[in-house]
Formats: C-alpha cells, sequence, structure tokens
C-alpha cells in the first residue's frame, strides 16, 4: 500500500522533472545562448585547440536539441531524487501539508545542491577553465556539493534537538547559523577553482552565470510548485478537490 | 466539476501527515536513485573528466546544457 503511494509520488516527481526542464530550457535559450556564443565567438578569436578541429555537433544542433537533451534529462533526473527526498521528508520536518514540503523540499535542494556550491565552484562558460585541470575541477565541484547537503543535513538534525528546548525560530536561526558558519569554512579551506582567461569579458562572464542562476531558479520553482500539486492529489484527495470546487465554483 | 458544487462546506484537512515509513520508501530509492544518478552522470560529467564511452559525441551533444546548469565541461 505504501510501496505504491512511494511509486505514484515518483513518478509525479519525474513528471513534475519534465515540466520544469521544459520550462528551463525555453528560459536557457532564450536567455542563456546569448552569453554561450559571445565566450564561443571570444575562444575563436583567440584560436587554440578546439577552434581548429572538425564540429562533431553543429552549434545550431547542440544550442537546440543537445540543449533540450540536457534540460529535460537533468530534469526528470533530479525531479525523481527529489520526489525520494520528499517521500523522506513528508511528516518528518514539521506539520506541513504535501504542496509546503514539496516546496520546502525544492527550496532545499535549489540552495543545497546549485546555490551553495556555485558561490565556490561558479558555473562558467566556453574558453572559461583550462582543460588540463578537468579533473581537479569536477572532483572539487562535487566534493563541494556533497558538503553542501551533508552540512544542511546535520543543520537540520541540529535545529531537531534543539526545537523542544530553544523553541522552533531559536532552534531554526541557531541551525541555520551553523551551516552558513561550516559552509564558510569549507569555502575558505578549499582551493579556488577559478581560471579566467586574461581578456575574457567581464559582462559576459557576469551574464553567463546570472543565466545559469535563472535557469536552476526557473527549475527548482516550477517543480516545487508541480510537485506539491500533483502530490496533494495523490495524498489528500479531498483537499485537493475542495479546493479546485472553490476556484470553479 | 459540475456534481462536485454539490459538496459540502470545503474545510481544508489539517491533521498532521503520517510519515512513509521508510522501509516502502528504501527501495525505490536505492533502484530509481541509481538510474537517475548514472543519468545525471551522462548529462554532468561523462566524457569530461572520465569517459565510460569513447569520442566525445556526449560530451558535444549536451554540451550547452552542461555549461548552462553549471557542471565543470573543459
Amino acid at each position: 500500500m505504501n510501496s505504491t503511494v512511494v511509486r505514484a509520488l515518483l513518478v509525479r516527481g519525474m513528471l513534475a522533472g519534465l515540466g520544469a526542464g521544459t520550462a528551463a530550457l525555453i528560459f536557457a535559450y532564450l536567455v542563456g545562448e546569448g552569453p554561450v556564443d559571445a565566450a564561443i565567438a571570444f575562444e575563436s578569436a583567440g584560436a587554440h585547440h578546439e577552434a581548429g578541429g572538425e564540429e562533431l555537433v553543429s552549434r545550431s544542433v547542440q544550442s537546440t536539441a543537445g540543449l533540450a537533451t540536457g534540460m529535460l534529462v537533468f530534469g526528470v533526473a533530479v525531479g525523481g531524487i527529489a520526489a525520494l527526498a520528499f517521500c523522506f521528508a513528508l511528516g518528518r520536518i514539521g506539520r506541513f501539508g504535501p504542496r509546503a514540503t514539496a516546496a520546502l523540499t525544492a527550496l532545499a535542494a535549489f540552495l543545497t545542491v546549485y546555490l551553495v556550491p556555485m558561490l565556490k565552484y561558479p558555473a562558467s562558460p566556453p574558453a572559461v577553465g583550462n582543460p588540463d585541470t578537468i579533473g581537479d575541477r569536477t572532483v572539487l565541484f562535487f566534493l563541494m556539493i556533497a558538503l553542501s547537503v551533508l552540512l544542511a543535513t546535520l543543520a537540520v538534525l541540529l535545529g531537531r534537538r534543539l526545537a523542544p528546548s530553544w523553541g522552533n525560530w531559536n532552534a531554526s536561526v541557531a541551525a541555520g547559523g551553523a551551516f552558513v558558519a561550516a559552509v564558510t569554512l569549507a569555502m575558505v579551506v578549499l582551493p579556488s577553482g577559478d581560471n579566467v582567461p586574461r581578456g575574457f569579458p567581464a559582462t559576459d562572464l557576469w551574464e553567463f552565470r546570472l543565466a545559469s542562476i535563472g535557469i536552476q531558479a526557473v527549475l527548482w520553482t516550477v517543480f516545487g510548485l508541480l510537485l506539491g500539486y500533483l502530490a496533494e492529489r495523490v495524498l489528500e484527495p479531498r483537499a485537493a478537490e475542495s479546493r479546485a470546487s472553490a476556484l470553479t465554483a | 466539476m459540475a456534481q462536485s458544487t454539490a459538496a459540502p462546506n470545503p474545510t481544508p484537512v489539517t491533521q498532521a501527515i503520517t510519515p512513509l515509513p521508510l522501509r516502502s520508501v528504501a527501495p525505490w530509492a536505492v533502484f530509481v536513485g541509481i538510474l537517475m544518478l548514472v543519468l545525471l552522470y551522462f548529462v554532468g560529467a561523462e566524457q569530461g573528466a572520465v569517459s565510460a564511452l569513447s569520442g566525445e559525441g556526449v560530451h558535444e551533444w549536451v554540451h550547452d546544457a552542461r555549461h548552462l546548469l553549471g557542471f565543470p565541461c573543459h
């Protein structure tokens, strides 16, 4: 019985991820492709490694079908994982209904898996990043994500431990403060990953990174709202129905 | 839609939600979780630092998404 509920939520999580990936794709196509093209133009002007070789996948395919593949597969995959986190969080993080739990799960994922790690190792356009250090940069990038998720989990456990004696507000503030302090320490200790070539336009770098933040913000916002809507219809069909009839009445 | 207008005063359910038992979440988390991580690997990291397949096809195909989603690309 419960296993069917988990399966139903998982399927809806992946559907919500597909919808979120579609929204992110539209945003990325409209806002993100400009800075990518500008970076590639800078790279070709410098005419080093990749520019000379034969193109395996043309730019017009990369910026349409390629971009769509990446965004949609990413959306479905993180949607599935976030739905599992939602199943775990439901009823365990306080008195929140399905929609609030879905919104909080999406917010937590955006913050811990994307925003906090990107403060240390931000998204970089083509031409930024030395191909010789791709191994180190990949390890540090995933290490930062793992650390951020781990520290956030510890902070939530700390908050729950303190809540009975300190009250919900003070416990949440203390847990949030501990998370910020621990993440700051990790960022100070880990090596810097930046490798911007001389002469790369600062405006283009800023626009690229802003587009990257926007893509992830769109993805997780749409995901949280869609999953909440779909999950409520699975878990509390009567509440969902009465809300729908209040709208149409 | 028409039938549900006759429903009694809509009172939202406010009782606390019972958590789903871990035993029913765990099998899905293991099997589907791993499958999803494999998908993420192909979008985010294949033919970057490590390659399961030879060549550059996967890397080049998802190139723009990989950069814009924040993964280290090349």
